[in-house]
C-alpha cells in the first residue's frame, strides 16, 4: 500500500522531467520545471530530508522557477526565429552521443556505489553535543563544513556580480527592472500590504527554528526576499539603485562577518573557521544572524535583475 | 469515540478529494479561463478546507492544528489574488484582440 503510494509521484517525477526536456516551448518548459520541483519536495518529505524538502521549495522551486520565468518572457520576441534554425544532422548526433555517454557515466556511477553507502552521520551523531545545535543539518553546515556555507554565501555574491555586469554602461549604478505600476487599490497592492508582515515573522521563524528544527538561514532569507520583491511588484516601493551604499555594505556584510569569525577561530581555536570550546552556539547564531540580511538581499536583486534605468 | 473521529477523517479526507478530482477535470475540460478559474478556486477551497477539517481531530497539539488551519487561510489568500491576477490579464488580452 505504501510502496503503491510512493510510486504514484515517482512515476509523475519521472514523467514531468522527460515532458519538461521535450517542451519545445520555452515558456511551458519553466512552468514544467516548477512543478517538478514541487514535487521533488514532496520526495523529499517522504524520504524524511525536511531541510532538503525545505531547500528545494524555496531555492529549487520558488527562486529558480521565477528566474527561469523571467527569462522564458524575455525570451519570447527571439523564440519563433531560434526554433526556426534546426542544427544540421552532424550537430544532432553529436548532441545525442554527448549526452548518451553522460547518462551511461552516471548510470555506471550509481550502479558502482558501495553498498551500504559510506556515512559520516554515526560521527556527526556522536559529536554534534560539541556544537550545542540540535538541528545535525545546521551542524553540519556550520561547524563541521562551515567552509562549505562561507564559499556558497560568496558564491552567491559573484552571481550577483554576473547579473549586474549585463547592465548597460549609461544605466550602470542604477535601478533593476521597470518601474512597476499597479492599481493602489487593487487586489496585488492589497496583498502586497496584508503578506508582508506575515510573511516576515514566518520567515524569521524559520530562520530561528534551524537551530533546531529543519529551516535555517536560506529558506528563511528567501521568504523575506520574496516579501521585498511583493512589495516591489506592486509598485508600494521601488528598487534601489544598485549604487546605494547601504545596499553594498548590506551584500557583503554577512561573508565578511563569517569570514572575520574564521580567521579570529585560527587565533582562539587554532584553526580557520573553528570554534573556541563553549563559543560554538552564539558564534554559530552571529553568523547565522549576519548572513542572513544578506542573502534575502542577494536573492531579491539577483531576481530584480539588472539594472535597466537611472537611478533618478 | 475513536471510531467516530476515524469515520469524520475518512469522510472529510474523501470529500476534499473528490473536489480535487472536480477541479481537475473542470480545468482540463472548460472551454475557457474564467470558467477554468472557476473549477481551480474549487480545489483550493473547498478541496483543501476538507483535507485540514478532516485532519485537525489528528493532530497532536492545538499549534500544529493552529498551523494547519493558517495554512489553508494563506491558500485561500494566494488563490484568489492569484485568480483574480490571471482573470485580469486574461481580459485586458481579450479586449486588445
Amino acid at each position: 500500500m505504501i510502496a503503491g503510494l510512493d510510486l504514484g509521484p515517482v512515476v509523475l517525477i519521472l514523467a514531468l522531467g522527460v515532458w519538461t526536456i521535450l517542451a519545445r516551448d520555452t515558456f511551458a518548459a519553466a512552468v514544467g520545471f516548477i512543478a517538478y520541483g514541487l514535487l521533488l519536495t514532496l520526495a523529499w518529505v517522504r524520504l524524511h530530508g525536511v531541510d532538503v524538502a525545505l531547500t528545494e521549495a524555496a531555492i529549487g522551486g520558488g527562486l529558480t522557477g521565477a528566474l527561469l520565468i523571467g527569462a522564458a518572457t524575455r525570451l519570447r520576441p527571439t523564440e519563433a526565429t531560434a526554433r526556426a534554425e534546426t542544427p544540421g544532422a552532424f550537430t544532432r548526433v553529436l548532441a545525442a552521443l554527448v549526452a548518451a555517454l553522460v547518462s551511461a557515466a552516471l548510470m555506471i556511477c550509481v550502479l558502482a556505489l558501495p553498498d551500504p553507502a559510506p556515512t559520516l552521520a554515526p560521527e556527526v551523531a556522536a559529536n554534534i553535543a560539541v556544537t550545542e545545535v540540535g538541528n545535525p543539518i545546521t551542524a553540519v553546515l556550520l561547524a563541521f563544513r562551515a567552509m562549505d556555507t562561507l564559499l556558497e554565501a560568496i558564491v552567491l555574491l559573484f552571481a550577483l556580480i554576473g547579473v549586474w555586469s549585463l547592465a548597460p554602461d549609461r544605466v550602470w549604478g542604477g535601478r533593476p527592472g521597470p518601474r512597476q505600476y499597479a492599481d493602489p487599490n487593487g487586489i496585488l497592492a492589497y496583498v502586497a500590504r496584508v503578506l508582508p508582515p506575515i510573511g516576515i515573522v514566518v520567515g524569521m521563524y524559520i530562520f530561528w527554528v534551524g537551530a533546531d528544527h529543519p529551516g535555517g538561514k536560506f529558506q528563511g532569507a528567501t521568504i523575506i526576499a520574496a516579501m521585498w520583491l511583493l512589495t516591489i511588484m506592486a509598485g508600494l516601493t521601488d528598487a534601489p539603485p544598485i549604487s546605494r551604499t547601504w545596499l553594498r555594505v548590506g551584500l557583503v556584510a554577512g561573508p565578511l562577518v563569517f569570514i572575520a569569525i574564521g580567521f579570529a577561530g585560527a587565533v582562539t581555536a587554532g584553526a580557520f573557521l573553528a570554534y573556541p570550546v563553549g563559543y560554538a552556539k552564539p558564534l554559530i547564531i552571529a553568523i547565522e544572524l549576519a548572513l542572513m540580511p544578506s542573502l534575502a538581499l542577494v536573492l531579491a536583486l539577483m531576481l530584480a535583475g539588472a539594472p535597466q534605468r537611472t537611478a533618478s | 469515540m475513536t471510531l467516530l473521529l476515524d469515520l469524520f477523517t475518512i469522510v472529510a479526507v474523501t470529500a476534499g478529494a473528490f473536489f480535487f478530482l472536480a477541479g481537475t477535470v473542470g480545468l482540463l475540460r472548460f472551454p475557457d479561463a474564467f470558467t477554468r478559474l472557476h473549477a481551480l478556486t474549487k480545489a483550493d477551497n473547498l478541496g483543501l478546507g476538507l483535507v485540514i477539517l478532516g485532519l485537525l481531530p489528528r493532530v497532536d497539539s492545538a499549534f500544529t492544528g493552529l498551523k494547519l488551519i493558517c495554512v489553508w487561510l494563506f491558500v485561500l489568500l494566494s488563490g484568489s489574488v492569484a485568480s483574480q491576477l490571471i482573470a485580469r490579464a486574461e481580459r485586458r488580452r481579450e479586449t486588445r484582440t
